[in-house]
């Protein structure tokens, strides 16, 4: 057997007192897909970083093709033939295509002669790889699934051998996806060596022929993706057995609680974000949000959530709701019964420097039983509640004066599900309840949504994670560019389907 | 988990900044031939050894304390104003307003008047400011500095043209009546026996500021103002999801920042002076952004940070007077502390933040 293209044997690091990667050996095998799993938090990024030469391992030694090496910087890691593609692409977005493959491997002073070497090296990986590209265009005119192309060309123009893909299709459609597994089979033909790194298990079982699952900064087990099952994975990676399917019974709906007619929002720029959505939901249903992240489900949430102004109509159990005055804003909102779960929880939904106490409070510290008079604030009460909210949403450590920052995603987001279900809504509003979240708090924040839609409750989610929509909702619309491409029932349609919608294509492709 | 604990932060961090600051200063001082010794004592002696020298003291902390707290409330809500000077100086315009056209029957009552005033006219001044900032985004730093040399040129005017008596040859107003003039520590400590300078400027203002710290703390960390202030000041976005009002957040904390700047003219103008002259205010604006850096912009810190430098401005005036070290070096040794403490923070903060991870380690 040849020697593996990259080795790595006990890799430790430890960031103050966190170890976030223990005695880490892996060995990959040279023209293989070789997947890393791991939960957030689970050690799979810094792992990648000390291969890239971001951080320096404590301990621990590479080898690459047989021969030991050394990273002290990501300049040594393209010398030794490592590319790397970032979840968020680090491309220039006024630059041309061809512009952004040459940052940073010009030949001299002046561009054009590496502009012309580019080009045509472009062109031969382009035959090469089956990887098409416009050298000339700018990187702002392309897709998503295009611009990562431009980071994996960036890579193999640098003469990459082993590709690193951290969380690749975190931003694609289901289709883009498909078309980056198809490049990246084409590149292990090729005999390149790729390293995948995802948190979903779908992924891993499609393209990968080595998995090796992180758990809490060590390797647990490395497999041959043939010879294991989604259900073994998620075990491994959690350390118990998870549910991976979400159990709930048939939804019962009752009385409109939302109707949104002809609801259009235009950004500062004069953009139009959303062109005329309409959509109602009942009490007792979820109504699931499908789309590529960036098609207005951010701008939908946030005028219902009343951070930001919209024309059109919106009523919660029949009373309409002011849009555009001076008092449409998240106070509100929530005096109409709206509550809401924000996508991005650490720049909204919390104050990551506020105590957990404090961040209960948040958007609610009007409410009359957190006020000691009407002058002061009533912090005991309030610490009083975010114990009992703690308990029961058992969020880790249950300890209401350690600072948002301090806990875990999964038990950030524990907190905000808590503080904004507790509050007895109508209506919730819930963005991307399990981005960055846990296999296990992911489980029970379901679990939680469910009940909640069981008490009679109206649920809109956005999710760009399509299994999510369409294992929690009870009706799903896709959106695409700002509009409703389609509504439909999970039972009656699939991923082929919903991803088509989300792409854009009327009617799911279906004659 | 926080890297350090608590007191290493508060107490440990601030220590070795005004040592190496020491240091530093006593090296300068040796550098011109002087002995940093000697130097050292005088200033203790100059500052703290004597009722009067405290009665200085005390007195230029009173201003500290009022400007700190404004640049303190301000940064709560993530906005540096760096406006003290003016808005004191338009403080002073209010109180010598105040003091000089109502007729006032006793101090008692004219100091709540001089409060009043003093406050308005620097939130007064602080609102133009804020108002930019919050309706156009013009940034609250560039126009407080700004409105620091406009205030000053208003204040010529003001002096030069309509306050100034009929024949006076310097541009400040008429003396206050006397019914205006705050009692000084002397008089407030002499009924309980205990005699204190009668010619130390400090005087029942600084009850006014250590007040006025009670309040900011009350204020930041028990009412829902507060509690809305500081989290626009951490987070923005997140306020806005909460249905914080950015532009309601950022008018009340300058208004209030404003306000406290302005009121160190109850100390300067009404205490001391008892008449506006053209520079009352004399740095203390700036000197409050040191205080409120190295104060943490807690109120507690802002108290001991301005003592501390309310200690370093009597015990310069001391060392210039008294030896041949110039003028210009008690600047030089202020603007150390100044450096240590503020700037140069992170170079404290860096080192000490790895020897307490070291240590854990070890424990651990």
């Amino acid at each position: 057997m040849t020697s593996p293209a990259i080795e790595l044997k006990g890799i430790s690091k430890a960031f103050g007192p966190v170890q976030a990667n223990k005695d880490i050996s892996i060995a990959v095998q040279p023209g293989t897909i070789h997947g890393i799993i791991g939960e957030n938090g689970a050690g799979k990024s810094t792992l990648m970083s000390i291969l890239y030469g971001f951080y320096k391992a404590d301990a621990g030694e590479i080898f690459i093709k047989g021969q030991k090496t050394a990273i002290p910087d990501s300049q040594a890691a393209i010398a030794a033939g490592i590319g790397m593609v970032f979840q968020h692409f680090k491309l220039v977005q006024n630059f041309t295509v061809l512009e952004n493959i040459v940052l940073g491997a010009e030949d001299g002073a002046l561009l054009r002669p590496s502009l012309g070497k580019a080009r045509r090296e472009l062109r031969r990986l382009e035959q090469e790889y089956e990887l098409h590209v416009d050298p000339d265009a700018l990187i702002e005119n392309l897709s998503v699934g295009h611009q990562q192309r431009v980071e994996i060309l960036k890579a193999l123009y640098r003469q990459a051998n082993i590709l690193i893909l951290d969380e690749p299709t975190g931003v694609l459609t289901p289709t883009e996806a498909d078309q980056l597994f198809r490049i990246l089979a084409r590149l292990r033909e090729e005999g390149k060596t790729i390293i995948l790194i995802t948190h979903k298990l779908r992924e891993i079982m499609d393209i990968t022929d080595t998995v090796s699952v992180m758990r809490r900064g060590e390797m647990t087990a490395t497999v041959k993706t043939a010879e294991t099952s989604p259900e073994q994975l998620a075990e491994l990676m959690v350390g118990r057995k998870v549910l991976l399917r979400v159990e709930k019974a048939p939804a019962r709906p009752g009385k409109t609680v939302l109707e949104v007619e002809d609801l259009q929002v235009t950004d500062d720029s004069g953009v139009e974000r959303l062109k005329g959505i309409s959509l109602n939901i009942r009490a007792g249903e979820i109504l699931g949000i499908a789309g590529v992240a960036g098609n207005g489900q951010s701008e939908l949430l946030e005028v219902l959530g009343g951070v930001s102004a919209a024309q059109g109509t919106i009523r919660v159990n029949g009373a309409e709701i002011d849009l555009t005055g001076k008092h449409s804003d998240g106070q509100s909102r929530r005096a109409r019964g709206i509550a809401h779960v924000p996508e991005d929880r650490q720049s909204e939904g919390l104050i990551m420097d506020f105590q957990a106490w404090e961040n209960v409070g948040f958007g609610y510290h009007h409410d009359p039983a957190y006020q000691k008079n009407a002058l002061f604030m009533d912090n005991a009460a309030l610490r009083a509640d975010t114990a009992r909210k703690m308990e029961k949403f058992d969020v880790r450590p249950p300890d209401p004066s350690l600072p948002a920052k301090n806990f875990s995603g999964g038990n950030q987001q524990k907190i905000v599900v808590a503080r904004e279900i507790e509050c007895n809504p109508d209506l919730l509003l819930v963005g991307q309840p399990t981005r960055g979240v846990d296999i296990g708090a992911i489980e029970f924040i379901h679990k939680q949504i469910i009940a909640l839609r069981d008490e009679g409750k109206a649920i809109l989610l956005v999710s760009v994670e399509l299994d999510e929509i369409m294992s929690l909702s009870d009706r799903i619309a896709v959106m695409f560019d700002g509009m409703i491409m389609g509504e439909r029932l999970p039972e009656d349609t699939n991923a082929q389907e919903l991803g088509l919608l989300m792409a854009g294509v009327a009617n799911g492709g279906a004659a | 988990m926080d890297i350090m604990p608590k007191w290493a932060d508060v107490v440990l961090i601030p220590l070795i900044s005004l040592i190496l600051a020491a240091i530093l200063s006593a090296l300068v001082i040796l550098g011109i031939g002087e002995d940093p010794v000697a130097a050292v004592k005088l200033m203790v002696t100059g500052a703290l050894g004597s009722t009067y020298g405290w009665g200085y003291t005390l007195y230029y902390a009173t201003n500290f304390m009022f400007t700190g707290l404004a640049v303190a409330v301000a940064f709560h809500a993530s906005m540096f104003n760096i406006g003290g000077e003016g808005q004191a100086m338009l403080g002073g315009l209010g109180v010598a307003l105040i003091c000089l056209f109502v007729p006032w029957p006793h101090w008692s009552i004219a100091i709540l008047g001089a409060i009043a005033a003093s406050a308005l006219f620097g939130a007064a001044w602080a609102a133009i400011p804020a108002y930019l900032q919050a309706r156009r985004g013009s940034h609250i730093v560039i126009t407080t500095i700004m409105f620091n040399f406009i205030a000053a040129a208003l204040l010529n005017y003001v002096l030069v043209n309509l306050l100034r008596p009929k024949g006076a040859m310097d541009p400040a107003t008429a003396k206050f009546p006397a019914a205006t003039n705050l009692p000084t520590l002397h008089e407030l400590l002499a009924p309980f026996g205990i005699s204190f300078s009668k010619s130390a400027p400090a005087n029942i203002s600084l009850i006014v500021a250590v007040l006025a710290c009670f309040g900011v703390w009350a204020l930041i960390w028990r009412t829902r103002l507060g509690y809305e202030i500081r989290a626009f000041g951490k987070s923005e976005s997140g306020a806005r999801y909460a249905g914080i009002s950015p532009f309601k957040i950022t008018m009340l904390a300058m208004l209030i920042s404003g306000g406290l700047a302005g009121m160190m003219a109850i100390n300067n103008v009404m205490g001391e002076a008892e008449r506006l002259v053209l520079n009352a205010v004399e740095g203390a604006g700036f000197i409050g952004i040191a205080v409120s850096l190295m104060g943490r912009n807690h109120p507690f810190g802002v108290f001991l940070a301005a003592i501390l430098f309310g200690f370093l401005y009597q015990g310069g005036a001391e060392l210039a007077l008294w030896t041949n070290i110039p003028r210009e070096l008690i600047v030089v040794i202020q603007a150390l502390v100044i450096l240590f403490t503020g700037a140069l923070d992170n170079m404290v903060r860096i080192p000490l933040e790895r020897m307490f991870l070291a240590l854990r380690k070890t424990e651990g």
